[in-house]
């Protein structure tokens, strides 16, 4: 679905493209958990930049790398650090990957509402989302069965939280893979023995937010990094931001850019000390 | 003419693409090792692209809706043929092939919010999500399919079939079990054989109610993960020309062998069938 807003995007913007050559284009690439905010932004800064074009697209954070190798994008999103062998891939081509954090993230544990658990530790995730801890008795609850419910394995989310909580391990073949975030929300809210994760905007009333190793899923344990489920997410650029991919990423980083991300459902970065 | 082969040609491109888009994937992963594989994981790293558990899931949810949709759509399509009145029969045939007129996302999201809660209670289980809330509510959606094609093999068994059972002393029921459900018998096994390609190739409903979970079931309660979810659930985010965009439409490509291998059993079988009755070859 994501993609396929991309796609119509791109598309309606090759279109505009047509009609007005004199029109600066910024070409957007990469990951697909940041695709909303990507969108949103390029969305609100066109309207209020006449001149310019964004085009986005959303096909994942290594594919927002390897464009930006090949020079086929300005602006690579990732929901990840770039890694150290696709650092020498860029450089033997001549580009110099630069960061720019410019949002943060945090996926929330969340568990039925029946469920007598308020916090586990990161083993303990682990253990539960790797299968090898199968009932909620060896983790301090009420026996019963635990059921794990997780994203597809295509979403953003669902690559994050794997990288994040696993640490190398597959999930449980046994997880109920839901296609999107509000279905675990609802499948975690209907189900007694039930465990999930969610993005930080999908927490509400239905569920119980676990504390992990004490720590609270909330901005600003996010912000300071003192929740273990959070991420920065990036916009690659070749070299320090200039010309147009500068703008633009001042005014993702601006209190207006700022307040989309929040809109979006992720968490602002702290304003400038 | 262009009109009537146009689906000719969107048949013709549609397979073309499921082989195209398709293939690639058994380069990466050998086509035994993708079929018989155990475990779908297309994008850890790195990735595995075994999709018995997917197929296993479609058979399981498959043959348990049929368990359902056989009895009750043939009962229903005997019922109405041989013992409904006129008034009944006006009534009950509009309101089965209503039945079939329902789009599935509207099942799918009954069974998600109705049937997998009630199942999960009755069956005292940890989820309600799984393959018999699955198998339950494809039955109820193959009913019209099977009801309507096995009535209308009812109703192409010549009156002198009855006439002549009659007249050789035979009583109502005998003349049902001995002449007309055998005459009409490879009618009726095309209506399984298109049902059971119905429910194979339904994709929101198994979506929504069977939980998801990509695991060769070990009950019937199990969650599994049916071929056509995890192509319509996965394809919105596989990177394109990645080798996981091809897995999936090498699914797609079995899904597609496998309803067409029904399909033709189901022609044979409709073949065989006017042959038996004489009615033409």
């Amino acid at each position: 679905m994501k993609l396929l807003k991309g796609l119509a995007l791109t598309a309606v913007l090759l279109a505009l493209c047509g009609t007005a050559n004199a029109d600066k284009k910024l070409l957007i690439d990469g990951s697909s958990t940041m695709l909303p905010i990507a969108q949103a932004l390029a969305e609100k800064y066109m309207d209020k930049t006449p001149g310019i074009t964004i085009s986005v697209k959303g096909g994942g954070s290594g594919i927002g790398v390897a464009s930006l190798q090949d020079s086929t994008c300005d602006i690579a999103d990732s929901s990840r650090p770039i890694k150290g062998s696709e650092i020498a891939i860029a450089l033997t081509k001549g580009v110099d990957p630069k960061a720019t954090v410019v949002a943060l993230d945090g996926i929330a544990i969340i568990v039925n509402k029946a469920n007598g658990i308020t916090n586990l530790t990161k083993k303990q995730v682990r253990g539960i989302f790797n299968g090898s801890i199968s009932n909620w008795s060896q983790v301090g609850g009420t026996p019963g069965k635990i059921l794990a419910i997780s994203r597809d394995t295509s979403s953003g989310t669902y690559e994050a939280f794997i990288a994040l909580a696993l640490e190398g391990d597959k999930i449980r073949p046994d997880a109920m893979l839901q296609a999107a975030s509000q279905a675990v929300a609802t499948t975690v809210a209907n189900t007694p023995g039930a465990i999930g994760y969610v993005g930080i905007g999908y927490i509400s009333d239905t569920t119980k937010v676990l504390t992990v190793n004490g720590a609270e899923c909330k901005k600003e344990n996010v912000l300071n990094n003192s929740y273990p489920y959070s991420r920065p997410l990036f916009m690659y650029t070749n070299g320090k931001p200039q010309g147009d991919a500068k703008v633009f990423i001042d005014y993702v980083l601006s209190a207006e850019g700022q307040a989309v991300v929040e809109e979006q459902g992720f968490v602002a970065l702290k304003k400038k000390q | 003419m262009v009109v009537a082969f146009s689906s000719l040609i969107f048949l013709t491109g549609i397979v073309l693409v499921l082989f195209i888009e398709g293939l690639p994937a058994f380069s990466v992963t050998g086509i035994l090792s993708f079929i018989f594989g155990k475990s779908w994981y297309p994008t850890s790293t790195p990735p595995e692209f075994g999709i018995m558990p997917l197929i296993s899931a479609s058979f399981v949810v498959s043959v348990g809706a049929m368990l359902f949709a056989i009895p009750v759509g043939i009962g229903s399509a005997l019922y109405i043929h041989e013992i409904a009145g006129e008034k009944q029969k006006m009534f009950l045939k509009p309101i089965i092939e209503l039945l079939g007129a329902i789009p599935s996302i509207i099942f799918g999201f009954f069974g998600m919010v109705i049937v997998a809660p009630l199942v999960q209670k009755v069956f005292n289980l940890s989820t309600g999500q799984c393959a018999f809330t699955g198998a339950l509510i494809l039955g109820v959606m193959a009913i019209p399919v099977v009801c309507s094609i096995a009535e209308d093999a009812l109703s192409v068994v010549p009156k002198s079939f009855r006439e002549a059972s009659f007249a050789l002393g035979a009583n109502r029921w005998q003349t049902l079990l001995k002449v007309i459900i055998p005459a009409a018998g490879s009618g009726i096994s095309t209506a399984i054989v298109l049902g059971i390609s119905r429910v194979m190739g339904e994709t929101m409903t198994v979506l929504l109610v069977t939980g998801g979970a990509a695991q060769i079931p070990n009950s019937i309660f199990s969650p599994v993960r049916p071929m056509t979810s995890t192509i319509a659930a996965e394809m919105g985010e596989a990177a394109v020309g990645g080798v996981h965009f091809h897995a999936l439409f090498a699914i797609g490509l079995v899904l597609f062998m496998i309803t067409l291998v029904l399909n033709m059993i189901a022609e044979y079988i409709g073949r065989k069938y006017r042959v038996k009755l004489g009615l033409d070859v």
